[in-house]
């Protein structure tokens, strides 16, 4: 039997605003437990909440970023649940009308093309705080540092239908949240988290019951519980069994997930409007403010570099990861006008790679995009070979010289001087006579040997222009 | 009105015994019945009210206007351990 997957995804994206969602306390991650509380992020009676604008504006921005509609009046409810890091016993969220609703995003497929995957609704909520449980015995600690820190939870409808399809769908909503500047996005530390409803069905029938895996902090685990999830529901199907609709806690350790919560505590989250805020109203204005100021997209980006500078879309694509990369590469390109993809060569074949092996980020690399420019001014001038530059570039990673510095202490001047070349290309002859004959004799191939030979000789830097040119001319005798 | 008074007083963490479960359910299904004589109302074309005052949200900035203030908050927590709130283990 063939049987299609069908994934939707929720991902909860912390704001980086620098006060939380309803208090002027700070977000700032790692400080001292609980010394970034107060009575309203702490849920005591009598609090209001206030809503931080700034927060609102990054919600809307995102949402004009993945074609969406601004709802101009939207609503916050209550989500009521009871667990000791949500200190009010519900949590703000916005059920019957979000800020953000029908937006879509274009990921790239398999075969070339592009697929678009529907997004439901961008709604704004907060944080809960959290809990710890390891090494205590019998008891939990919590830490409510997290507590109202706001959240952009984005749901995309059910549109994919394999574990790389989501993937691609969340590598390309993290690299826009990245470029958008909405949140720090960083997995490890919860920025972005993911929840994944996986369900299994044969083409032409209705939806199967869904699974909802949580917990998935890496895309490698959002792969594998997917994978895992897909083929259990498979196999309990063709035996005779049935999905339930339940939540299912994903273990990365053992690659297997179990049921979270047990049935008679099914969701029952009575949503009901909050009292203590009153409808979100922004103008069409501000909307079409926010959009004005809404930066250039990855997308955008990749075309413009490919149209501007000639690029293949590689490494358009390469070097449009981040922005701090794409702008790496345009103060490259500024103080190294003349050729924007030596620039792109250089930049993603040579030093990003160096960097990773570095463990470092281009945003800290040692070599600045000026020291860098002008090492490949040497290679323009011919000064030296790209093989030569590469040499140069080792050196200017573990010291502050600049290229030229480097050429001048070590000596890497490309030799240019026929003079000099003829007489290496002559002590070469003089040491390969059978060689030499061969060659004469019709042995076109020999050439290649000449060529390494004569390289070898000048310690790489020989002009290899000019040594093949002068030795078409010396061998012929 | 019937309602499941059981499941909602476990849904709000309230312990009945059975007979307060039988006391409070005709009690609750009155107010509840009282309550839907609402929907005797045509309400058709009325925007749904999300909010007694017809007031727009203020907006905060987004400056940080609290400080460290845990020892005076962790004063009335029942058990607190290096700055953490401590609760009866909560995992399953």
């Amino acid at each position: 039997m063939s049987w299609e997957v069908v994934i939707g995804l929720e991902v909860h994206v912390q704001i980086n605003t620098a006060t939380k969602a309803f208090c002027g306390c700070s977000t700032e991650f790692g400080s001292e437990p609980n010394t970034q509380t107060c009575p309203v992020c702490l849920g005591m009676p009598g609090q209001l909440p206030v809503l931080n604008g700034e927060a609102a504006e990054k919600t809307i921005l995102t949402g004009l970023a993945i074609n969406a509609d601004i709802n101009l009046e939207s609503k916050f409810d209550r989500k009521n649940y009871f667990y000791p890091d949500l200190p009010k016993g519900y949590q703000i969220s916005q059920f019957a009308v979000p800020l953000v609703e029908n937006g879509y995003l274009d990921i790239p497929v398999k075969d070339g093309g592009e697929k678009r995957i529907g997004i439901t609704r961008i709604h704004m909520e907060e944080d809960a705080g959290k809990s710890m449980h390891e090494g205590l015995d019998g008891v939990s600690h919590i830490d409510l540092n997290r507590s109202g820190v706001p959240l952009m939870e984005i749901v995309s409808e059910p549109d994919m239908r394999s574990a790389d399809e989501a993937i691609a769908y969340l590598k390309q909503l993290h690299q826009l949240i990245v470029f958008l500047d909405v949140s720090g996005a960083n997995m490890e530390m919860g920025q972005f988290r993911c929840d994944a409803n996986v369900s299994v069905h044969q083409p032409g029938t209705p939806f199967g019951t869904r699974a909802e895996l949580k917990n998935l902090n890496s895309f490698r685990f959002i792969k594998q519980a997917i994978e895992y999830e897909v083929n259990r529901q498979i196999e309990l199907i063709e035996d005779g069994g049935e999905v339930v609709q339940e939540t299912r806690l994903f273990d990365s350790a053992k690659g297997e997930s179990r049921p979270m919560r047990s049935k008679e505590e099914a969701h029952d989250y009575r949503y009901f409007p909050e009292p203590d805020l009153p409808p979100l109203r922004v103008t069409q204005q501000q909307v079409d403010a926010i959009r004005d100021g809404m930066p250039e997209l990855p997308g955008q980006l990749r075309h413009r570099f490919e149209t501007e500078y000639g690029l293949s879309s590689y490494d358009a694509d390469v070097l449009t990861q981040t922005r701090a990369l794409a702008d790496w590469y345009e103060s490259l390109v500024a103080a190294h006008p003349a050729d924007p993809k030596r620039c792109a060569n250089w930049l993603a074949n040579e030093l990003l790679g160096r960097l990773k092996e570095l463990g470092k980020e281009i945003e800290h690399s040692p070599v600045s995009a000026q020291r860098l420019a002008g090492m490949l001014d040497r290679i323009a001038d011919n000064t030296i070979s790209g093989k030569i530059a590469k040499d140069v570039l080792d050196a200017m990673l573990e010291s502050d010289d600049d290229a030229d510095a480097i050429i001048e202490a070590k000596g890497l001047k490309q030799v240019s001087d026929s003079g000099a070349i003829d007489a290496i290309i002559e002590a070469v002859m003089a040491a390969n006579p059978d060689q030499l004959a061969g060659y004469r004799a019709g042995k076109d191939k020999l050439m290649g040997f000449f060529v390494g030979q004569v390289m070898k000789a000048s310690k790489g830097q020989a002009n290899p222009a000019m040594v093949n040119q002068r030795l078409q001319v010396l061998l012929k005798g | 009105m019937d309602i499941d008074v059981k499941k909602v007083a476990m849904l709000a963490r309230i312990r009945l015994t059975d007979s307060e479960a039988d006391e409070l359910g005709p009690q609750l299904g009155g107010i509840l019945g009282y309550i839907e004589k609402l929907s005797e109302v045509n309400t058709e074309g009325v925007a749904p009210t999300a909010h007694p005052h017809d007031a727009a949200m203020p907006l905060r900035a987004n400056v940080v206007t609290n400080s460290n203030r845990r020892d005076a908050l962790q004063a009335i927590a029942p058990r607190v351990e290096s700055g953490l709130y401590v609760v009866p283990k909560v995992i399953e």
